[in-house]
């Protein structure tokens, strides 16, 4: 059976979730062969054993932390030149994405980014990605080279599938590129204890009708309510709010969760493009022409400052 | 020498509007009206204030596009950019990323530059890969997806803030920047800057001048295929409530019904 290449995105050797997912895409094509580097990288087998890897490629070495890029491109190519595997998959992170695309040239093959399904084709995995703004479902596939895909958290439900996830090392050598860019100094994200974003299961998101950052701390207890994470309308963020790196829209994150919920947000086009793809859509809006609520499921015409912390009580006393 | 600034710059179908595919199963350009890409226009500023902080930077703006695409170029013009490349020719109809920035990188070799801004993304294609194929294929570091970025002394810095860490990013020039919508607000072009751009040169080049066969490009050389693309079903009207006072647990309800409570 033809050998798939996942790229495992993990910290100091913890695997994330989607790294997880992709295993399971991965095993629809094929074997699915993990390639874990830098610090950490050996740590990631079992987790990735258990979810199907049969065999993990590490190597650890500290260019991958000090420069950014093109060391994780010079050790996939190894990785792909040991291999000759039938795809390489990489999670569609920013990163991943940059790490794919370079990939996809040296080895003179195409590249989707974005995927939110993968099925096997007779010519190849055949990708499915939702785009202009969700409003379009396109299924592509690569015609040149080995098919290069990067796809979204989410995408995937993870699956345990026990393998033999044997731990070889990779052999790297680096090219001259990969100590241009280097990593000067590096700030940790400090953590909410919430979710990541674009991996939770219940986003809960704010918009122009927070108004004001103070008042975010009413979202904030209507996600820790459900486990959710926290996401904010461009507005929002312009508005200094809440941090870009929760921004959820087109110049921001897309998420894709089971449920979102959208307080004070009207829906224009480039919010829809982040959350479209959600499974169930709730909003909470004074203004009921709000474009939001054409998409949604279930829908409150109301001021949020009186609806969210209702529902928040009503959620806090279920769970009691 | 003064610095030599090549942003690359895309004209993309208005987003508000009625997006669709045509028949080829390329983006149709010829229904929605297009403008420039929000996301570059925070790279056009960017080059514009590491132009102001340097003595006598030069910046070109470089499109690959159909004719209409010009309109890409004169918004750059008109908020200050110098002049403008504009690579068109029928055969680049279907060009995929890949393909994109191989006309990318030549017209920008042929120009001659020291330092390549683009934006994050474009806001159709919305795939974000272009800055770092840009890097590889010219061979020179990628410092991409930054929030500040300033060059000095041969040097070009900035910040990246990812989902994990907030990096601080450095390397040597010749290099490729990328800027993200936290780089700094785009100014409006003045009228002044809009006379200004009319005057501005927009040199036209073709895939010969560039040393391209056809098949390398369009959708003949494209490394992808599109197989469908099917309209999203537009989803069923939900539940809209108004609130009078019940609405959260109305909406609690709603939840616990759906087992998310």
């Amino acid at each position: 059976m033809a050998e798939v290449l996942v790229y495992v995105d993990h910290v100091d050797g913890a695997v994330r979730k989607p790294t997880l997912e992709l295993l399971t895409l991965a095993r629809r094509i094929g074997e699915p062969v993990a390639v874990a580097l830098g610090n950490g990288a050996g740590d990631t087998a079992a987790a990735l054993a258990e979810h199907g890897a049969v065999k993990v490629l590490t190597h650890e070495a500290s260019e991958y932390a000090d420069y950014l890029v093109v060391p994780k491109v010079d050790a996939l190519q190894a990785a792909v030149e040991a291999v000759s595997p039938a795809a390489v998959l990489v999670p569609s992170s920013a990163e991943g994405k940059e790490i794919a695309a370079r990939l996809a040239l040296r080895l003179g093959s195409g590249i989707i980014t974005d995927a939110v399904d993968l099925e096997a084709g007779d010519e190849g995995p055949v990708a499915t990605q939702s785009v202009f703004a969700a409003s379009f479902t396109t299924k592509s596939r690569i015609s040149k080279g080995t098919p290069v895909i990067t796809v979204k958290p989410n995408s995937a439900a993870v699956e345990a599938a026990p393998a033999a996830g044997a731990v070889e090392a990779l052999s790297v050598s680096f090219s001259a590129q990969a100590t241009g860019t280097k990593v000067t100094g590096r700030t940790p994200r400090e953590s909410t204890g919430r979710p990541e974003l674009t991996e939770a299961a219940i986003v809960v998101s704010g918009g122009r009708g927070v108004n004001g950052a103070e008042n975010f701390g009413l979202i904030e207890a209507l996600a820790d309510s459900l486990g959710a994470a926290v996401g904010a309308s461009r507005a929002a963020v312009d508005a200094g709010w809440y941090p870009h790196t929760n921004q959820v829209g087109q110049t921001g994150k897309s998420v894709s969760p089971q449920l979102y919920i959208a307080s004070g947000i009207s829906g224009a086009i480039q919010h829809r493009a982040g959350m479209q793809t959600s499974k169930t859509i709730v909003a909470i809006n004074k203004d009921a022409e709000a474009p939001i609520f054409d998409l949604v499921d279930y829908g409150v015409v109301g001021d949020l400052f009186d609806v969210v912390p209702q529902l928040t009580d009503e959620i806090r006393a279920a769970h009691a | 020498m003064s610095l030599r600034i090549v942003v690359t710059v895309k004209y993309v179908p208005d987003a508000t509007g009625d997006r669709h595919f045509a028949d080829d199963l390329t983006v149709d350009r010829d229904d929605v009206d297009g403008l420039l890409s929000e996301l570059d226009e925070y790279a056009v500023e960017q080059a514009l204030r590491m132009a102001e902080e340097l003595d006598g930077a030069e910046i070109t703006v470089v499109t690959v596009g159909p004719e209409n695409a010009k309109d890409a170029l004169r918004k750059a013009l008109s908020m200050g950019a110098d002049k403008a490349i504009h690579v068109e020719d029928d055969d680049i109809h279907g060009t995929d990323a890949i393909g994109t920035s191989l006309i990318l990188a030549k017209a920008i070799e042929k120009a001659g530059y020291d330092l390549v801004v683009s934006g994050m993304a474009s806001t159709d294609g919305t795939m974000g890969v272009v800055p770092a194929l840009l890097a590889e294929r010219l061979g020179v570091p990628q410092v991409t997806l930054l929030s500040e970025v300033s060059v000095e002394d041969g040097t070009v810095k900035g910040r990246r803030d990812g989902d994990a860490a907030s990096e601080n990013l450095e390397a040597s020039l010749p290099a490729v920047v990328s800027v993200t919508d936290q780089s700094g607000e785009a100014r409006y072009p003045s009228f002044k800057g809009i006379m200004a751009a009319k005057k501005k040169p927009v040199q036209s080049w073709d895939l010969s001048d560039l040393d391209i066969e056809a098949e390398e490009v369009g959708l003949e050389g494209s490394y992808t295929t599109v197989e469908n693309a099917a309209e999203r079903p537009a989803r069923t009207a939900g539940t809209i409530v108004k609130d009078e006072g019940e609405g959260g647990k109305q909406l609690a309800e709603f939840l616990a019904g759906q087992k998310f409570i």
